[in-house]
């Protein structure tokens, strides 16, 4: 699926998940907290950067890993991203989100 | 005379000491195996143990009977790898290597989570990942007439993901069949987004929740057990009550990883995802569910590694390019209860589809399709575990890269 964001054509799934990581911007990451009613924060960039990190380096991302890395703690998390902190973090990250095998 | 030392006498490393058995050439190379338990289980029927489907005796045998004659089995727990210097401390004494190969899978840590492993463990909250919590949850549900059974995941990543799933099928088919599914709700948590977070499973079997009338609750990240009230707790304060806890702790790599600084925040070892092949030192390859590859953690995954290992281990020895050949192949029975399963076949890149397999065209198994024919299968499974796999006997018309031969790829 293509979806136009800041007039740049990116691929998502249908969920609107990246399924290609290098189209992936600061600016389409902001587009993408909007649509959740996010304006990102400097304290938003640098979970974003660590989970962008994890991704990278193939570590699993949870909720408790992300309390243990102390980026953040748990409650502010949830404050920063609502309606699911991973799976909204993800989508701005331009990364997938946690999943199981099927 | 060289040293090759396996770490692990489980599914993998009993694979590879059977390999390797028929490879290393004899005047050359010597072979131990360490493994401190003498039990070798049979882990995928702990599933059917809670429900009487199993009993003890089809999931246990005596390790030492899968260890091929050629590799010496030792008997004792291991202190600490020491991979500076290439040795292994033992509880007594030392070995010595010039390849490790690491299989000392993963296990639950109910420590991880406050209040799991508290005074209610084994009387309202149960595991089934490990025999003792799958023997004790079959007396517990023998004498279980109503009440709410709570089905939960901790953390991923999970040894044999979609084992949690499958027990709430099977715990509805079990109800229903005693006469009192009526007076047993179940739930299914996890911390995931669904039951089902493949877009195309989602699709396809998301069907199979509803028919079951079994809750889910997603997006649930377990903060406590909170045993005196019943009920686990998130970090924004959800709860969800339970009578009968059944619950996947956090899964970690065993703790000599840690002691030995060779695994990340979960003991797993960084391995390179194509060639099994340990990030950190050249002459340590890892296998089964000891590694942080993004495959799932599961026999089959373990027994495809293991043919390719084998080849990477031969090409280590004589000093050629390492084979970049895993693709995270998994082929994995999936029961719904009813006497039906799904089965699914899948890799790094490739998710679950529906399909025929082995057989293009034929199969006679059904992919993402729930079938009798594919409970048979899984049925069939533990003899050709015990038979064929542990062997290190390839199964006939299964290659340990996917196949897309027989998947409906398009859909």
């Amino acid at each position: 699926m293509i979806k136009e964001i800041t007039n740049v054509q990116i691929n998502v799934n249908d969920e609107g998940y990246l399924t290609d990581f290098s189209q992936w911007t600061k600016e389409i990451g902001e587009e993408i907290a909007g649509e959740h009613g996010i304006t990102l924060t400097d304290k938003h960039w640098e979970v974003i950067d660590y989970i962008q990190q994890q991704v990278a380096s193939n570590k699993p991302l949870s909720i408790r890993g992300i309390k243990k890395s102390g980026v953040i703690d748990i409650k502010s998390f949830y404050a920063l991203f609502p309606g699911g902190p991973l799976k909204v973090s993800t989508k701005i990250a331009g990364v997938p989100k946690p999943k199981s095998c099927i | 005379m060289r040293n090759l030392v396996i770490l692990g006498a489980g599914t993998a490393g009993t694979m590879m000491a059977n390999h390797l058995v028929k490879k290393l050439p004899k005047k050359e190379w010597n072979i131990h195996i360490v493994d401190q338990y003498k039990t070798h289980y049979y882990q995928p029927g702990f599933l059917f143990l809670p429900f009487d489907i199993y009993t003890e005796d089809q999931v246990k045998k005596v390790g030492k009977k899968f260890i091929p004659n050629g590799v010496e089995y030792i008997q004792q727990k291991i202190d600490r790898i020491d991979s500076e210097n290439n040795l292994v401390q033992l509880e007594n004494g030392v070995l010595s290597y010039d390849i490790l190969i690491i299989a000392t899978g993963s296990k639950i840590a109910p420590d991880e989570v406050e209040g799991m492993n508290g005074p209610e463990w084994q009387k309202s909250i149960f595991d089934f990942y490990t025999y003792e919590g799958a023997v004790a949850l079959r007396d517990k549900l023998r004498d279980f007439n109503k009440g709410k059974v709570v089905v939960h995941v901790t953390e991923m990543p999970i040894k044999c993901p979609v084992a949690p799933l499958e027990f709430a099928f099977l715990a509805d088919s079990y109800f229903e069949k005693k006469g009192i599914r009526k007076d047993v709700e179940i739930t299914y948590v996890t911390p995931l987004s669904g039951a089902f977070t493949k877009e195309y499973t989602s699709k396809t079997l998301g069907y199979l929740l509803e028919e079951k009338n079994i809750k889910l609750v997603p997006d649930f990240a377990i903060e406590r057990v909170d045993y005196e009230n019943n009920k686990i707790v998130d970090y924004i304060d959800q709860e969800v009550d339970y009578d009968l806890l059944v619950t996947v702790p956090t899964n970690m790599g065993d703790e000599v990883i840690e002691r030995s600084g060779l695994g990340d925040d979960l003991n797993f070892v960084p391995t390179h995802p194509n060639t099994l092949q340990s990030t950190e030192n050249e002459n340590i390859f890892v296998i089964g569910d000891a590694t942080n590859v993004p495959a799932s953690k599961a026999g089959s995954v373990a027994h495809f590694q293991a043919e390719t290992l084998t080849d990477n281990i031969l090409l280590y020895i004589n000093n050629k390019p390492l084979k970049e050949e895993f693709d995270g192949h998994a082929n994995c029975f999936i029961e719904t209860g009813n006497n039906k399963a799904l089965l699914i076949d899948f890799n790094y890149e490739q998710e679950p589809v529906t399909g025929t397999f082995p057989i293009a065209g034929i199969g006679p198994l059904r992919l993402l399709k729930e079938s009798i024919f594919n409970h048979w299968g899984k049925l069939a499974f533990r003899w050709i575990y015990w038979n064929m796999l542990l062997k290190g006997i390839a199964i006939p018309f299964v290659s340990r890269n996917l196949s897309l031969k027989g998947k409906n790829i398009k859909n």
